[in-house]
Order: structure tokens, then C-alpha cells, then sequence
């Protein structure tokens, strides 16, 4: 029991053998700084998820090798791959990145209702994205069940989605605590992770729009 | 490498960026399949070299130390295994001489690339702690009141830490002579001579010979 005690560090605080009942304290140095670490390991987990997903739609382009791509479904048509409307819906994200870089750059100057603003027209560009990808799934009349192009297709503009899902939550809760007060010239840290996670999500919507639905 | 999320004002600098590298891609696509691949190609070894290239040549701003009380002289030195070597002691007496010196020592826990990036750095640390132990009750017996840390494996950002916290009015790194230093072949001191905005001295200690 007393031994127990002590390694758990329920013993008598001092003696001898006192540096083993704690842990050693933590180095780190500044050039490994624990929010660059945690951003990387982010990024990497990000480009891991995505990147397997590429790897099962590129092997399937690559094992297929029907020509021409996207192959012909079961019904005998060939899949369509709406590049207009998505091309649209780029350009809807891509202003949003403008939209939420002016909130960032606002707060920065001290400019409140531009921050207010930028943060809603960024949410209400995003939710305009995730409509006309939800309404577009609608009208391409095939589903996940049909050919694995049109599984490897719905999984990837899907994980997309649902990246941008989590990003409109995360600047809606920016958006509330901008209404609120919240955030400062000097205090703005929220605003800069949200932004650099909106952005991240633009740039993996490019990567995937113009390898699903161009090349 | 340079992280190119690390601000949100880098972050959209980069959507940009991959707007026009999806865009040549594009562009050479049109053209044909092959083309199109060969611009992926060429614009991934183009970017690759670019990061790499610029990870080695980036420095952080030069920055100088704050002014502090006069007769105030706050001297960092940087050194390994010379740390208790007669030619360095002798060069911080003399510049410590008529005025109100501050030593800060700095020994680097000098560790392997595959222990620091698994973050295996308690043997190395334990050991700088020990030479920085021995150094300090050496600088004593010779008269010289100085304190001291262990700072990062890398000795170029170990100086860098040290500076934030410490603000040194000069620099003196200690290393082995021109022929045994892995110190000089990696040019720490000329790093530090372009990093650092203060004045640097080089004291070579010769611990196989001291004469």
C-alpha cells in the first residue's frame, strides 16, 4: 500500500527519493513551439485522409482506363460530372477566402462591423456552397451504389462537404462571439485559426475540383 | 521548411497560390494528357526546391539587445565540451574587466538527429547539465561569477532562446580547433556572425593541448 501510495505520489513529499514522484519538467524549445507542432500534425492528418481518398479515386481512374472518363454507368449513359455548377461553387469559396481574410484583416485594424460583416457573408457564402453541392447530388441521378467512379466521386466531394460543415459551425461560433464583443487588435486568435481553417478548406476544394471534375 | 499556415494572411496567400498551380495544370491539359503531367511534374519540383532552398536560407530578423544600466556588460557564452577551457576563461576575464559583467553560459544538449526527432533528448540534456555543472564550478575557482543553462540541441537557436530571455551585449562561442570542431564545419559561428546583431568572438580551446 505504501509503496503504491508513494508511486502514485500520495507519500510523503520529501526524502531521498522525492525526483522520482513527479515528472521531469517539459523542454521544449522555441524552434518546435507546441502550436506549430499541433498545426503540422493537423495538416499532415488532413493531407492523409485526403490524400487516401485520391489514391482509391486515381486507382480506380487508373485500374478502369475507360475512355472516354467519367465511365458509362449501368443505365448505359455516360456519368455526368456538373464542372459548370461546381465552377460556380469555386468561385462562391474562393470569395468566401476573401471574405474571411477582410474579418481577419478588420480585427486586426480595429474595425468591428467589418469583422461582423466579413464573418457573415463568409457563413452565408459557405452555406451557399453546401446547398448547391447538396442540390446538385439531388439532380445527378446516379448514387454512391452505382460503379465505384460514382462512390469514389460522392466520397470525395463528400468528405469535402462535411470539412465544410465543420468549418461553417466553427465560424458561426467566431460570428457569435464577434456579435458579442469578443476579439481584439491584440486578442484575435480565434479569428486567425478559423480563417486558417476555412482557407485550408478552399485549397483542398481546387485540388479536389479540378481533379474530379476537370481532368 | 516554412509552414505556409502558420497566419491566416499566409494561409490565403496560399489558396492563391494553388489556384494558379491548378490552373497551369489545367492549362497543359487541355493541351494533352502528357503535357498536363509533365506541368504537374515540373511544378512540384519546382515548389519542392523552392521550400527546401528557402527552409535553409531563412533567418529569423536580426535583432539587437536592449540598452541596459551603465557599466552593465551582459556577456553570453556558447560552448560544448570546451565550456572549461583555459583560452575561454581567460577571454571572458578579460572582457568582464572594469565593468559590472553578467555571464550567462550555454551548453547545447547536443543530441542525434533521430533522438531529437523522436524527442529522446533526456540523455543528451543530462549530460549538458553535467558539463554545464562543471563548467560553472571551474568559471568559480577562476574568479568568475556566471550562471547557466542548457539550452536546444541546435546551438545556433540555443543562442536564439537565450538572447529573448538574457539580451547579451556580446557573444563568444568556444569550440574545438578548425580540425576537430563538427561546430565550425557546420558553421555555427559564421551563422551566428549573419544571425545575431551583436558583437561575436570565436575562442578556439585546444583540450588536447593547453599550452
Amino acid at each position: 500500500m505504501s509503496a503504491a501510495a508513494e508511486a502514485h505520489g500520495h507519500g510523503p513529499a520529501h526524502g531521498p527519493g522525492d525526483a522520482n514522484l513527479h515528472p521531469p519538467p517539459i523542454h521544449y524549445s522555441s524552434r518546435i513551439a507546441p502550436t506549430i507542432v499541433g498545426i503540422f500534425l493537423f495538416i499532415g492528418s488532413e493531407i492523409m485522409l485526403f490524400g487516401s481518398f485520391f489514391t482509391v479515386y486515381f486507382f480506380d481512374r487508373v485500374v478502369n482506363n475507360t475512355h472516354p472518363w467519367p465511365p458509362v454507368g449501368p443505365n448505359g449513359v455516360q456519368f455526368e460530372r456538373p464542372w459548370f455548377v461546381a465552377l460556380v461553387n469555386t468561385c462562391i469559396l474562393v470569395t468566401s477566402s476573401f471574405t474571411m481574410h477582410w474579418a481577419t484583416v478588420s480585427v486586426k485594424r480595429n474595425n468591428r462591423a467589418g469583422l461582423q460583416a466579413g464573418m457573415v457573408l463568409t457563413i452565408l457564402l459557405g452555406l451557399t456552397f453546401l446547398l448547391t453541392q447538396v442540390i446538385e447530388y439531388h439532380r445527378l441521378g446516379y448514387n454512391t451504389a452505382d460503379t465505384s467512379f460514382a462512390a469514389t466521386f460522392f466520397g470525395l466531394t463528400g468528405l469535402h462537404g462535411c470539412h465544410v460543415f465543420i468549418g461553417l459551425v466553427i465560424l458561426t461560433v467566431m460570428c457569435i462571439r464577434a456579435f458579442r464583443g469578443h476579439f481584439s487588435p491584440e486578442h484575435h486568435h480565434g479569428i486567425e485559426v478559423g480563417g486558417i481553417y476555412w482557407h485550408f478548406v478552399d485549397v483542398m476544394w481546387i485540388v479536389v475540383y479540378v481533379t474530379v471534375y476537370i481532368l | 521548411m516554412h509552414n505556409p499556415f502558420r497566419t491566416e494572411e499566409e494561409a490565403f496567400k496560399f489558396v492563391w497560390l494553388t489556384i494558379l498551380y491548378s490552373a497551369l495544370i489545367v492549362a497543359g491539359s487541355f493541351i494533352n494528357v502528357w503535357v498536363g503531367l509533365g506541368v504537374f511534374v515540373a511544378e512540384t519540383a519546382l515548389i519542392a526546391w523552392w521550400v527546401f532552398a528557402r527552409g535553409r536560407r531563412e533567418r529569423p530578423i536580426p535583432h539587437a539587445p536592449p540598452p541596459h544600466p551603465e557599466g552593465e556588460r551582459r556577456i553570453l557564452v556558447v560552448a560544448n565540451e570546451t565550456v572549461g577551457g583555459g583560452a575561454l576563461l581567460d577571454e571572458i576575464r578579460r572582457r568582464s574587466e572594469g565593468v559590472n559583467e553578467h555571464v550567462l553560459v550555454v551548453v547545447p544538449a547536443l543530441n542525434s538527429p533521430l533522438r531529437t526527432w523522436t524527442s529522446d533528448e533526456d540523455g543528451a540534456r543530462e549530460a549538458a547539465q553535467q558539463r554545464l555543472e562543471a563548467s560553472l564550478s571551474s568559471m568559480r575557482a577562476f574568479g568568475i561569477e556566471a550562471r547557466g543553462e542548457v539550452g536546444d540541441s541546435d546551438p545556433l537557436q540555443a543562442i536564439e532562446d537565450a538572447m529573448r530571455t538574457f539580451a547579451p551585449d556580446e557573444l563568444i562561442i568556444s569550440t574545438h580547433p578548425p580540425e576537430r570542431s563538427h561546430w565550425l564545419e557546420r558553421g555555427v559561428v559564421a551563422g551566428a556572425r549573419e544571425r545575431f546583431a551583436l558583437p561575436v568572438t570565436h575562442v578556439v580551446v585546444d583540450l588536447q593541448n593547453p599550452n
